[in-house]
């Protein structure tokens, strides 16, 4: 029996010819990454394991971004406590203000997360870089400790389901809308401990921010990882920006899948999440009805270029409708400053939006855009769960940028297609 | 080993936003952490709460976020097992790291009701809901994953090697 590409770039990474499903190994993980929320814990399990270096100080990232600028003296602490273990262990992957990003938008971007990796990270959307053909999964705190001492992680195999895409996206219909229909066809816990492997002719129509989209929320359908096959799209992209040389790996023809879901790109349409879950899906065109009162577009899921793009080709020369307040933020520094050359954030300004520096702030409800009771968002974040943005009784709608600026334009959810 | 107390029931798909809020995140103090500990779902959850109770939940217990915060505050709260369906990947693997007993059944899951009284023996993964008499088989934990266990944690099992 073959291997899907998932279990290949395992086996290399434990030294077997060959793994299969349900199979416990033990791997070597080319890169560990942590952010302000979930390195101080692992620094404090490694540490209390009495370790006194990690096993490689270039293998080993810490980004601060969920709570940076810091919005309180507690996050201050965090921060610090990271900046400190960075210095002291000579951690070359430190990002801090000034340089960071959002984790998963920032590491694909610098060309340190590469083809063929095996990497954990302490964040459930460390998923994205099966975009760039690597094995890659969310862990805990502890796990990173382990990590970043050991160079080592245990998985459990996993099986797989193939997602056949077929035809071609027809814009504005972008990756956020291919992940959302998927999510509402197989629900949050349809690939529970399972690999999404994304292949079929339609692969080509997807861009690289496409695709780092839909591996960033495999996690939302409760997947281990989601997984993309290295073609000319995703080799161009790691031309000149990937800092180490990276492998191809490709799933055997008979590798094995528990089922096949077949996707028609031709035929997706805008796509939003209602509240209070990601597989509550139906067409942007049907939430006419459901009045906004913000709308926030950034995010590791959608802050990259394209999406600012996205944003930009909607709201430019326009004006949000009275009473919503639009919040967008790009999602690394390099996003920002591109924003600003293009000429993109002075449209974002002129039509009543703020544009700030880059944060996951506001996506799990942190600062930067808090919710108040009853109050409704349409966001191009990852999560819609009870209380994500702020007060228990507010509304998170997911949407792809084009969704999100068009919504924000009619003070309603709104197909991007009708403004 | 055994644990036995009332039981908090909840819902399928309880997600770590839910068991601790992401508001809270500025802290690692498991004290602090566990005083919110479901508070967006269930308000009274941490005044009612003993030492030694258990929850239970449905599918997907844990989804969401990669926060160790979640198990953490769940054990601190006081809560000695989690019985689940089935658990989302990342919250399974955090918990076996912190040293909180979860485990898998969903016929338990189903059949168990919230005040229920509870008792588990982690050795043989027998439940017994000692309310309605009715015993559950939960599934083993695999021999890697109890040796975790035995050992007292994810990083007491690493020093051990």
């Amino acid at each position: 029996m073959g291997m899907t590409m998932t279990q290949k770039i395992l086996a290399a990474h434990c030294g077997q010819e060959h793994v299969k499903a349900g199979q416990l190994i033990e791997a070597n993980l080319d890169i560990v990454l942590g952010n302000d929320i979930t390195t101080p814990v692992a620094i404090n399990e490694f540490e209390k394991a009495g370790f006194c270096d990690v096993f490689d100080k270039t293998r080993v990232n810490i980004v601060l971004d969920h709570f940076v600028p810091n919005k309180d003296i507690k996050s201050a602490q965090q921060s610090k406590q990271c900046r400190e273990f960075a210095c002291r262990h000579g951690i070359v992957n430190f990002f801090d203000v000034g340089k960071m990003g959002v984790e998963h938008a920032l590491l694909p971007e610098q060309g340190i997360v590469t083809a063929g990796d095996c990497i954990i990270g302490a964040d459930s959307h460390t998923c994205t870089y099966g975009a760039v053909g690597a094995f890659s999964t969310g862990v805990g705190s502890t796990d990173m400790a382990a990590g970043m001492a050991t160079g080592k992680a245990w998985f459990k195999v996993p099986a797989a389901i193939r997602v056949e895409l077929t035809g071609a996206l027809q814009r504005p219909v972008s990756g956020k809308d291919v992940i959302l229909h998927l999510i509402g066809l197989i629900g949050v816990s349809g690939a529970l401990y399972k690999s999404l492997e994304f292949t079929g002719p339609g692969v080509q129509s997807l861009t690289m921010e496409d695709r780092l989209c839909i591996c960033n929320m495999a996690i939302e359908a409760g997947a281990k990882n989601g997984i993309f096959p290295v073609d000319e799209t995703c080799e161009a992209y790691l031309k000149g920006r990937s800092q180490r040389a990276w492998k191809k790996y490709e799933a055997d023809e008979d590798a094995e899948y528990e089922r096949t879901i077949t996707i028609d790109l031709d035929t997706l349409v805008p796509t939003v999440s209602w509240p209070h879950l990601p597989e509550n899906t139906r067409p942007a065109a049907e939430g006419k009805d459901i009045k906004i009162d913000q709308v926030v577009i950034g995010s590791c899921t959608n802050g990259r270029i394209e999406d600012m793009e996205a944003a930009y080709n909607i709201l430019k020369g326009r004006h949000i409708a009275d009473g919503v307040r639009g919040i967008i933020i790009p999602a690394t520094m390099e996003v920002y400053k591109t924003c600003i050359e293009r000429g993109y954030t002075t449209a974002f300004i002129d039509a009543g939006c703020i544009v700030s520096t880059p944060t996951c702030g506001p996506c799990l409800g942190g600062y930067m855009g808090i919710l108040a009771e009853g109050e409704r968002c349409v966001s191009t974040t990852n999560r819609n769960f009870v209380g994500r943005m702020g007060h228990v009784n507010s509304e998170v709608y997911l949407a792809s940028p084009a969704t999100a600026a068009a919504s924000a334009l009619t003070g309603h959810i709104t197909d991007p297609r009708e403004v | 080993m055994e644990a036995r107390g009332s039981v908090f029931k909840y819902g399928d798909n309880i997600d770590t936003d839910v068991i601790i809020p992401a508001r809270y995140l500025n802290t690692q103090n498991a004290r602090e952490l566990a005083d919110h500990c479901m508070e967006d779902i269930d308000k009274t959850f941490i005044t009612r709460v003993q030492a030694g109770d258990i929850m239970v939940g449905g599918e997907n217990f844990g989804c969401g976020s990669s926060r160790e915060h979640a198990p953490l505050a769940i054990k601190t709260a006081g809560i000695a097992c989690v019985i689940a369906a089935s658990f989302a990947r990342i919250f399974y693997r955090n918990a076996i790291n912190i040293g909180l007993p979860i485990l898998e059944c969903p016929a338990a899951s189903r059949a168990i009701r919230e005040g229920d009284t509870v008792s588990v023996n982690f050795d043989t993964g027998v439940i017994t809901d000692e309310t309605t008499g009715e015993t559950f088989q939960a599934e083993p934990f695999p021999p890697f994953i109890q040796k975790i266990i035995r050992s007292g944690g994810l990083m007491a099992s690493i020093q051990a090697q």
